[in-house]
């Protein structure tokens, strides 16, 4: 009986996703919408139809951070936590937030009412602090907003009739260059393709030298050429839209905007490399922009410009599907996120094969960064020698920066490659400033003897990010949630990063609850460098660089920290008696233990 | 990167070594058992009539063996099993500040060993089930004589709380494995146990 | 095939024959030479995920499990910067989960033990975790003692793979990471797990057990109390 319940909403789910095991992600994040979390009955259901081990399934649902296994709030209200969430107020906004609804974080209100948790960087840092309820994003929290949002909860009101205004996303576009200026038509790309033909656009993809806008920085070209050329049974087209990395949002707006030029990009891209199908990999913080991605879609069916025999030509079909991501910001990795489209644990894979060759479902598949799919689309219209002519030598065209933190005018940045990052400081009206962290927690930050340098493959490579921090900052407590960030994000494929990012967490942790020594810095070097040599993939490499970098550049905010000449434990020894001292009402000398600075 | 010693044991503190000079000055060891069941202690024991050669060499403080109260400045300081209440950390505290260099002896004081496995319970939930919950207990109470020390939320192996310079692990470890450490530091060299001398049972 | 037709690799300057396809690790060990490893088992694919097995290849560090071998690498794996990284994992393996290797039944037939003894662990170094973690004793012949699993994956990839089952899987993510069994009870009594199922006989630490047969081996005759896990490269299940 239980289970009819559970098969009244799941069952046109599964009809959606044609009982597609490797729509799996899609069917439990979809459960999950519906019901609010994934019940065990549900998952028994799932297992029979889609002929898959429960605890495949159960593996699956375990692996992302929006979906379930056990009841949450009616309302599940996620903090946003980057950084600049924080340095906008946020922690105090949840605390206030659980006061007034007498909830704890972390938990579910006694009445099943709502959860409160946070959350990895929401992608909203211009315009934070931010929150997802029920996965859809409010922009601008003040202690107002909070407490209306509260108000709200309490009084039951549905998601859907709250405010319109605490939807309001902004694109916060500031500075717009060739991409963004908005001069693209939809389908004029494409018509260029159909005039000049798909090895002419290939040749114009190489020529415009573009690279890939993920922050790595592959020739856009040789991809789509060696996935060309790789042999398969069928080709695919993934736009990477999982971005995931701590103050970055320009496939927010991207899409939000222009996700026509997007979309086009990518079936430049079906048609080079001859595939019928492409997969938006769409973040699922970004849930909120789906409706609109799904009529965009829907428009360029209608326009000829997806679909069947894409503008008349009998042999071009290519269509695009959506797939959520569900709180995973592994999966930005690319190998990590075609596992994800395979509806499995977001593990990134070992590698070689690469995916140009052995992609989704083991076919030749390309994977770009949305901004990439954005350019060729532009390339492909105004020719790739135009392209190369902006920029630098080996960094052709513009690239769009998110900018975020202690600034002016925070929002959304396109320069030619080449720019300094004190040029953007001054744009954005940054004052006084300390530091800038570039590319996310994974990236670089830099001190202002740095800020001559420029945004470039060949001197700084990102993906975007550039969050900014004045003086009245604190550097270490930047690079301490950082470090969490990666605990908390880690796929725990590899013991490096698995246990490494918690050990580095729980050290840093040490340093800001004042148990801190020279030992413990030796401690945090130590690591570092076995995560760096050692770990699977990307992530584990870069958790400790915010650590490095600001122990590097920002020493004081360590040294300060290092408060005791001798080793001390990492915890509070005459706390770890509390227990004892309530269970027995002992309060005498004998009952506490001093701190242990006398001990060496 | 600074120049580091990865994750190899800490270097070697120095210590005065054997018939330097001209007269024989023994050195000073003291030893302990905290959350142990003096097994190591025991094993110790089992180096046999090599303790006659030891007593050559060594001197023992506050020890089991002496029944010394109060450690002074030693050598060398052998602690057996972890940390379960406030009075094993105030003895660790007495042997790291009086011991040049501090040996973890046997499971207990290496990773907490068996009086570790209560730490996946809270400290209330046990209280509760051995002097309030248990069958056949009336009217128990937990006892809160000043006297007795407290236990802490969790046992802890002794190198979280103070700097520990030596580990000998073993349940408990071999009289051999003891008897090869010893010597090795008291000949200045570098303690290593191979194969068989080393083992975690 | 006439073995110096073969084309080699060096090893910490031996040379290593190897024949196309094979991994640093598989053409290592098939020349009788240790390279420290836990998720790797020469009867699956590999996997790469304990990182014991990371050596360096033409200086730069990469699991040797899925490091495909090339003629003339220079790898190098038996050195001290090496070991001491191999070292600090296993000292992660150890405070992560529960090990307590003075009552588990799988002690000196231990791969995690054993690489340890190789490698001087003297002690877990890193504050640990203790983590709560359950012991699922409902199965009549088979007992899992989730505190010590290492998240090798062998039994999920031996279920898997040989089997034609899935009785084990991983869930969670990062530090809380964990083995799950295929039943809604959670218990592996409830799944199709037989005491002749390949996953029953590879947990190379003391998850998986036979129940009442525990401690038959006295101390001294245990796997490596006779001989160090370096002096038995393949183990007399791996031949």
């Amino acid at each position: 009986m239980a289970s009819q319940i559970h098969a009244a909403y799941l069952d046109p789910i599964l009809t959606r996703y044609q009982h597609n095991p490797h729509h799996l992600l899609q069917i439990l994040r979809e459960a999950q919408e519906y019901f609010g979390y994934i019940h065990t009955d549900a998952m028994g259901y799932l297992s029979q139809q889609l002929s898959l081990p429960r605890a495949k399934i159960a593996g699956v649902a375990g692996f992302y951070s929006f979906l379930s296994d056990r009841p949450q709030g009616e309302y599940r209200v996620l903090f946003s936590d980057n950084i600049t969430d924080r340095m906008l107020g946020s922690v105090d906004l949840m605390t206030q937030f659980c006061a007034q609804l007498w909830v704890e974080a972390g938990k579910v209100s006694e009445d099943g009412l709502l959860s409160v948790a946070t959350t990895s960087c929401t992608g909203l840092c211009d315009q934070g602090p931010a929150m997802l309820v029920n996965n859809i994003a409010i922009n601008r929290l003040t202690p107002e907003r909070t407490t209306a949002i509260a108000e709200l909860i309490r009084e039951r009101v549905p998601v859907s009739a709250w405010p319109a205004l605490f939807f309001a996303i902004e694109d916060n576009i500031q500075r717009k260059d060739i991409l963004l200026n908005g001069e693209f038509q939809s389908g004029t790309a494409l018509a260029a393709l159909l005039q000049c033909g798909d090895e002419a656009i290939l040749r114009e993809i190489q020529v415009s030298k573009l690279r890939g806008r993920g922050g790595a920085g592959f020739s856009t070209g040789k991809k789509w050429e060696f996935c060309r050329d790789a042999q398969g049974d069928a080709h695919y087209v993934v736009c990477n839209a999982d971005e995931g990395e701590p103050g970055t949002f320009k496939d927010r707006v991207l899409l939000n905007r222009y996700a026509d030029q997007v979309f086009e990009g990518m079936t430049l891209c079906a048609r080079v490399i001859g595939a019928k199908l492409g997969f938006l990999y769409l973040r699922g913080e970004y849930r909120y922009l789906l409706a609109h991605l799904q009529v965009v879609l829907q428009q360029r069916r209608s326009q000829n410009l997806l679909g069947k025999s894409i503008l008349g030509q009998a042999d071009f079909d290519f269509d695009i599907d959506i797939h959520l991501g569900a709180g995973a910001y592994v999966c930005g990795e690319e190998s990590a996120l075609i596992e994800s489209l395979e509806g499995k644990r977001g593990t990134p894979r070992n590698r070689p094969p690469f995916p140009v060759t052995n992609g989704y479902l083991n076919q030749p598949t390309v994977v770009n960064n949305v901004e990439t799919f954005a350019a060729a689309s532009l390339i492909a219209l105004k020719g790739g020698e135009w392209y190369a002519s902006i920029g630098t030598a080996v960094s052709s065209g513009t690239k769009i920066l998110s900018v975020s933190g202690d600034c002016a005018r925070p929002g959304l940045y396109e320069y030619p490659f080449g720019v300094t990052v004190g040029q953007v400081l001054a744009d954005c009206g940054a004052q006084d400033t300390q530091a800038v962290q570039i590319s996310g927690a994974s990236g670089i930050c830099l001190a202002p003897a740095e800020f001559n340098r420029q945004i470039a493959f060949e001197d700084i490579p990102t993906a975007g990010a550039l969050m900014v921090f004045d003086q009245s900052r604190d550097m270490f407590e930047v690079a301490r949630n950082f470090v969490h960030f990666f605990a908390h994000e880690s796929c725990g494929f590899c013991t490096p990063c698995r246990v490494g990012t918690s050990l580095l967490a729980n050290m840093m942790d040490k340093l800001a609850q004042g148990h801190g020594s020279p030992y413990d810095f030796a401690e945090i070097e130590k690591l570092n460098t076995l995560l760096q040599s050692t770990s699977h993939c990307g992530l584990g490499h870069a958790a400790c660089n915010p650590v490095l970098d600001t122990i590097a550049k920002f020493r004081p905010a360590y040294q300060k920290r290092l408060i005791h000449h001798e080793f001390v434990p990492a915890f509070d020894l005459d706390h770890a008696l509390l227990q004892a001292r309530q269970m027995t009402g002992r309060d005498d000398s004998g009952a506490h233990l001093e701190r242990s600075d006398e001990s060496r | 990167m600074s120049e580091l010693d990865k994750f190899a044991p800490s270097p070697l503190t120095p210590l005065p070594q054997v018939g330097e000079g001209n007269e024989v000055k023994k050195l000073k060891v003291a030893t302990t058992s905290l959350a142990g069941c003096f097994g190591c202690h025991m094993s110790f024991l089992d180096i046999d009539e090599r303790l006659l050669e030891l007593v050559k060499l060594v001197e023992f403080d506050r020890s089991p063996l002496t029944d010394i109260k109060h450690c002074g400045p030693c050598d060398i300081g052998i602690i057996e099993g972890g940390l379960c209440n406030a009075e094993n950390v105030h003895v660790l505290r007495e042997f790291r500040a009086n011991c040049k260099i501090l040996i973890a002896l046997g499971a207990c004081a290496v990773n907490g060993g068996l009086p570790a496995q209560r730490n996946h319970l809270s400290l209330a939930t046990i209280l509760e089930e051995v002097y309030h919950a248990q069958h056949g207990l009336v009217d128990g109470f937990i006892p809160n004589d000043p006297e007795l020390p407290l236990p802490l939320d969790r046992v802890h192996p002794i190198h979280e709380v103070v700097k520990v310079d030596y580990f000998i692990p073993g349940c408990p470890p071999s009289g051999d494995a003891i008897w090869k450490v010893l010597t090795d530091l008291l000949a200045g060299r570098e303690p290593e146990l191979g194969h068989g001398l080393i083992h975690y049972d | 095939m006439n073995q110096d037709k073969l084309e080699t690799f060096t090893l910490d300057g031996q040379p290593i024959p190897f024949s196309a396809g094979q991994t640093i690790i598989q053409a290592a060990m098939a020349a009788g030479v240790y390279i420290p490893h836990l998720c790797f088992h020469p009867e699956f694919k590999p996997h790469g995920s304990c990182k014991l097995c990371t050596v360096k290849v033409n200086g730069r560090q990469t699991a040797s499990c899925t490091y495909f071998a090339q003629a003339n690498l220079v790898v190098e794996s038996n050195i001290t910067e090496l070991n001491d990284e191999r070292r600090a994992l296993l000292q992660m393996l150890f405070v992560e989960g529960n090990h307590f290797c003075p009552s588990c039944e799988k002690s000196g037939d231990c791969q995690l033990q054993a690489t340890a003894y190789e490698l001087k662990m003297m002690s877990p170094h890193f504050d640990h975790f203790f983590p709560d973690r359950p012991v699922d004793a409902t199965h009549p012949d088979y007992l899992l003692d989730f505190n010590r699993c290492i998240l090798c994956s062998l039994c999920v990839r031996a279920s898997r793979d040989v089997d034609g089952k899935a009785v084990f899987a991983l869930s969670g993510r990062g530090i809380n990471s964990h083995l799950i069994v295929n039943a809604e009870s959670g218990n592996l009594v409830d799944t199709d797990f037989s005491s002749t199922d390949k996953a029953a006989h590879i947990c190379p630490v003391g998850v998986i057990l036979k129940k009442r047969v525990g401690f038959a081996v006295p101390i001294g005759q245990r796997r490596f109390d006779a001989q160090p896990i370096s002096a038995q490269p393949l183990s007399k299940e791996d031949v």
